[in-house]
């Protein structure tokens, strides 16, 4: 194990050393609230000469991605951070870095996409990028959001992979929130990830190459996509790869999908984000007072984990979801989708109840998560059905 | 002591309650205990009502959400006992901190408190007279580790002297651990 050092830091701090830890040869970003203090910190470690970054100051997000684009294209490693309606100006430079397989690392920090106007927690904005082609990891904590910056880099570089990872965590809750955290030492870190050796770079001039050629009518489009599903697909293996060696590093658990008091539950409830505490906090009252709780927080979001997600929940007799993003006129919200999708093939059909809670960062009371799992009894019991479309704790 | 404490500050925007909330958290991880701090971000503007929040705990702390029902509330202008219900979800058995020139008894029947114990301080006198400006935050946690106990008040003034030796010179970091001091002494207590 490495050496660590116990700090009180914010999670968007964290992230910044996580990235300067990292050594990224470019970062062009532009900032928005709560991403900002990523980008501030991490502009302040680059004027103190603590990491020898290329810092592109952008004009808007558009541009940050794009000079991300054609930095990773040169052959650097690149990370940057956004959130909420910068992701959403970046929409189409997300295809092109997907598409032309760059191993970026982005945080993201998740927040509601207007109208109205609001700068709090939601998923809307990830969730709305997720068809990009993105490797997609989810934080509880500011501890995850350190530890998933940081896998982040060992995924998106893998010769297998050479795909974008976007590494979330909750606007404000986990952004802003000063919480207790174990950061690894730099020389651990430089050695974890390694020189990046990029692949068919445009500064190599003894190989000279084309990156994002026309690729029209007759031409191999089709069969790009299908090279980029099958490196989302080799992923899943590189991530749980990493995933391992950092954890023998760290000390910390990590799993596509971590499970909690799954062995015998009943009754489960699937989430995302810092969230997942929240229930968990509940799920042990609960088995305190006999009621088998469990809970199942989803890590990776893409590649989702369907067959991990599939085996934690078989034995339960009703599961709940819950979303913290919309898909108007969609029967849930998208993890509800994904979820039901992966009991599709599940030998008993297991009730499942969808939840969209949190738009805009209203608050998760403790009683919100009892009375989903309230909810789930009767369910399990044979007394009410899922059904309908539940906004949790609504006014 | 239990596992969980929750505290709630009330104050104005300006008056530091957000790096008193910040302070409190890490003198509790100096003493190897879990924490969380969090202002509730909203609309920034000098004067206006805000809430920040910590959470210390010998446990990992897994819940992230505002404080509903705090064990301790800490308000740092007594003006905002009239606008805001400071005492909202207190627990039965929960401290409150009130700024003020007023003894704790008389704090109590204000605000109509029958149960728990009740602490007042003039953390703005304190302030005036040590930093010669009014800043109450820091006077307030030493007001605080003397009404609930939850940490020593040397605790508090060698984190306060390290941390702020980074940024303050020594007279103001003087004056900030005298006000800490001060208050610990002083606060009324009821309760």
């Amino acid at each position: 194990m490495a050496t660590q050092k116990t700090v009180s830091a914010t999670g968007n701090a964290v992230v910044a050393d996580a990235m300067r830890q990292c050594k990224p040869d470019v970062m062009a970003a532009y900032p928005i609230t709560p991403q900002t203090t990523i980008v501030e910190e991490f502009a302040g470690f680059v004027a103190k000469g603590r990491v020898h970054t290329e810092y592109v100051t952008v004009e808007s997000e558009h541009s940050a991605m794009s000079a991300c684009v054609g930095a990773s294209a040169a052959g650097a490693r690149v990370m940057t951070a956004t959130s909420s309606q910068g992701l959403a100006l970046m929409w189409e430079e997300l295809h092109v870095a997907s598409g032309m397989r760059l191993p970026i690392v982005m945080a993201n920090a998740n927040r509601a996409l207007s109208a109205p106007i609001n700068i709090h927690c939601d998923h809307g904005d990830a969730m709305g990028a997720r068809d990009a082609g993105w490797v997609m990891l989810f934080a509880e904590t500011a501890q995850e959001a350190y530890d998933n910056t940081i896998m982040a880099t060992r995924i998106a570089e893998n010769p297998a992979v050479l795909l974008p990872v976007m590494s979330c965590l909750d606007g404000f809750i986990t952004t802003h929130s000063i919480d207790r955290v174990d950061v690894l030492d730099d020389e651990s870190v430089a050695e974890f990830v390694g020189e990046y050796a990029p692949q068919n770079a445009l500064l190599d001039i003894d190989q000279p190459v084309t990156h994002g050629a026309f690729a029209g009518l007759g031409g191999p489009f089709f069969e790009f996509k299908r090279a980029q599903r099958d490196a989302m697909e080799r992923s899943r293996e590189v991530i749980s790869s990493v995933g391992a060696e950092y954890s023998e590093l760290s000390g910390r658990p990590f799993g596509a999908v971590e499970s909690w008091g799954m062995e015998d539950a009943d009754v489960a409830i699937v989430v995302i984000g810092s969230t997942a505490g929240n229930v968990r906090h509940v799920a042990r009252q609960l088995r305190a007072e006999g009621v088998k709780a469990g809970i199942v927080k989803v890590r990776v979001f893409r590649p989702f984990p369907y067959a991990e997600l599939a085996a934690a929940l078989s034995g339960v007799k009703a599961v709940a979801v819950l979303d913290r993003a919309e898909s108007f006129g969609a029967e849930g919200g998208p993890l509800f989708l994904e979820v039901r999708s992966a009991l599709y093939d599940a030998e008993t059909r297991v009730p499942v109840a969808g939840y969209i809670y949190g738009l805009g960062g209203s608050d998760v009371r403790l009683e919100l998560i009892e009375r989903v799992y309230s909810d789930l009894s009767d369910i399990a019991a044979g007394t009410a059905q899922p059904g309908g479309f539940v906004y949790l704790g609504a006014r | 002591m239990q596992q969980l404490t929750e505290i709630r500050w009330h104050a104005r925007a300006g008056q530091g309650a957000v790096t008193a909330a910040k302070l409190v958290a890490e003198t509790a991880l100096e003493l190897d205990q879990y924490m969380q701090a969090m202002p509730e971000y909203g609309p920034e503007r000098m004067g206006a009502p805000i809430q920040a929040f910590t959470r210390i705990s010998t446990i990992p702390i897994e819940i992230h959400n505002n404080i509903e029902h705090p064990d301790v509330v800490v308000v740092l202008d007594e003006s905002l006992l009239s606008i805001v219900d400071v005492t909202r979800g207190l627990k039965e058995d929960g401290v409150v901190i009130v700024n003020t020139c007023s003894p704790a008894a008389a704090v109590r029947s204000r605000l109509g408190r029958t149960t728990g114990r009740v602490a007042a301080i003039d953390a703005s006198g304190i302030s005036l007279d040590k930093l010669k400006r009014e800043m109450p935050n820091t006077p307030m946690i030493g007001a605080l580790a003397k009404a609930t106990g939850l940490f020593e008040v040397d605790a508090v003034c060698d984190h306060l002297t390290k941390t702020f030796g980074k940024k303050f010179t020594q007279e103001i970091i003087d004056a900030n651990v005298a006000s800490v001091r001060t208050a610990y002494e002083e606060v009324s207590i009821d309760g």
